[in-house]
């Protein structure tokens, strides 16, 4: 019942999805994750997947990127076929990737680690405009990259893929372990780059960070997705989405 | 002539100079297998072949094509490394989703191909190869004679070592170097050509192989078990300093050649063993070696 509907609403979505992801299958080693995951982004939108821990949400973000070595299905980015690519040339598409365990690296310092991603394309961030947005990261520029707190950390791997020129983000829970303050800091950012016309896939858990920054809710389990609910239906949908995430 | 602890310092500054000599074969040398272990996650076995291939190179250009040890210094490096960077797209690229132990069996075999094949052509006595006019003679430097040859082979390695340090820890590249050596997959995602720079740093560890193998050429005999006897002592000094650390590899490099020197001067039965002793009691005290990071 609830596929049906979600066919409906994908296939009424037809004005040009800038990413289309359809039967997407991905394996680690021999264990299958993705059973055929099915989604679209629009230009401009901010949608997440939403699911228990180990439902593949992460796997999702992953093999767009082309990151796992198993994957079959289709991932298509403005109207051009990825999933046979390698990482670094999803990545010359304009594609970001922000890993869930932020990826800083620890041999290198906070400079090294913000200038490390080349420039993809034009029109991204400069230095000093990732500065405003988060200044914690221009006092300690000097800093091994893993000696800043979890908060400067995500800033850090944020500001990062701004400046590459990128405006497509695939975002894995940018609000996890964070402070509070820190995560509505890491919220109106989100918000900033959606009005900058950026088009940004966030993996979440916590549902109330994901409700204020999304458009669109695409459930995942077991290697699929099962629902799509539009931000505006959340609070009618509740109880549903409680049932699917378990909470 | 004075003495030092009852030895005559001409004995004991000639025993220092030649432990800062062969401090600095180890120092480049496990300066390479450190770069190259960092990111291909290989142990490169062939390393002491290609330093051999290094002083071979540069012996056949002067034997057969008149071309002197100035630009043998270049030309055999970047001919070594041509022929690593063949290598590892043609065999070893295919062994990274396995085991390390088949990076070691594999280049462990073609190490033992190499010295065999030219073994079985030049035999193993051994070809002179002159130190270029220009080094030649001795200086007098007050309390020793310093060979010049000598000086400029530390001078010369102590320049490339520091240069590759400087690359590795202070430049762009380097930053590149040391991210993919600590997350490959990521800095794919950033749109970054890893497998070229694996290529490409295994041809760089390999040119500095054979780098030290041109620098050899004037004081060993060229034969083709140069390197088999020399690399066993720079295995030691890498576990010693510890996998993956450049600077470590360096200091220890140089270090443990004055070590054996001394050693050579104060106790000369132990001469050959000091750094295998070494190797032991840091193996037992701190396994990841004296700057290596426990993973």
């Amino acid at each position: 019942m609830a596929e049906a509907s979600l066919h409906e609403k994908t296939a009424a979505s037809k004005d040009g999805p800038l990413l289309n992801v359809r039967g997407l299958e991905a394996w680690y080693g021999d264990s299958q994750v993705l059973h055929g995951i099915d989604f679209d982004v629009k230009p401009g939108e901010v949608v997440t997947l939403l699911g228990r821990n180990g439902a593949g949400k992460t796997t999702t973000l992953k093999a767009i990127m082309g990151i796992m070595a198993k994957r079959k299905g289709s991932v298509q980015f403005q109207g051009k076929e990825l999933i046979n690519l390698a990482a670094r040339h999803v990545a010359r598409h304009g594609i970001a990737f922000c890993p869930e365990e932020r990826g800083i690296f620890s041999s290198l310092s906070v400079k090294e680690n913000l200038l490390l991603p080349p420039q993809i394309m034009p029109g991204g961030m400069s230095v000093e405009q990732i500065f405003e947005l988060f200044p914690n990261l221009k006092e300690r520029l000097g800093s091994q990259g893993t000696r800043l707190s979890g908060g400067e950390q995500q800033m850090l791997a944020l500001g990062r893929i701004m400046r590459t020129g990128a405006k497509f983000l695939l975002l894995d829970e940018p609000s996890e372990g964070l402070a509070p303050v820190i995560i509505q800091q890491i919220g109106r950012t989100i918000s900033r780059l959606k009005q900058d016309g950026f088009t940004i896939v966030l993996v979440e858990q916590n549902f109330h960070f994901a409700s204020k920054v999304a458009d669109r809710h695409f459930v995942v389990e077991h290697g699929k997705v099962i629902d799509m609910i539009p931000n505006d239906q959340l609070d009618s949908s509740i109880d549903k989405l409680h049932a699917y995430l378990g909470v | 002539m004075f003495e030092i602890f009852g030895i005559p310092s001409q004995a004991l500054f000639g025993q220092l100079l030649l432990g800062l000599i062969n401090g600095s074969f180890y120092a480049i040398l496990s300066l390479g297998l450190a770069v190259i272990f960092g990111l291909l996650n290989i142990i490169n076995f062939t390393h002491g072949a290609q330093y051999m291939l290094g002083a071979f190179v540069a012996w056949m250009l002067l034997t057969y094509f008149g071309i002197g040890y100035w630009w043998a210094l270049i030309l055999a490096p970047v001919l070594v490394a041509v022929t690593g960077v063949i290598l590892e797209r043609l065999l070893i690229s295919r062994l990274y989703q396995l085991d390390h132990l088949y990076g070691l069996l594999l280049t462990f075999g073609v190490a033992l191909i190499v010295q065999g094949v030219l073994r079985n052509h030049y035999g193993i006595s051994g070809m002179p190869y002159s130190i270029p006019e220009e080094l030649s003679g001795a200086m007098n430097l007050g309390f020793m004679f310093l060979p010049v040859y000598r000086g400029w082979v530390v001078v010369a390695s102590l320049v490339v070592c520091l240069g590759t340090w400087f690359v590795i820890e202070k430049t762009r590249l380097g930053a590149y170097l040391r991210a993919a050596t600590e997350n490959p997959a990521l800095v794919g995602a950033f749109g970054i050509n890893v497998p070229r720079m694996i290529t490409l740093t295994y041809g760089f560890g390999v040119a500095l192989a054979a780098f030290a193998g041109v620098l050899a050429a004037p004081i060993y005999s060229v034969n083709p078990n140069m390197g088999a006897d020399l690399i066993i002592v720079v295995f030691a000094v890498v576990v010693i300093g510890g996998m993956g650390s450049i600077l470590g590899a360096i200091a220890t490099g140089f270090g443990l050649g004055l070590v054996e020197g001394l050693t050579k001067v104060f106790y000369p039965e132990a001469s050959s063993v000091v750094i295998f002793v070494i190797m032991a009691i840091v193996l037992l005290v701190k396994p990841a070696g004296l700057f290596g990071r426990a993973s």
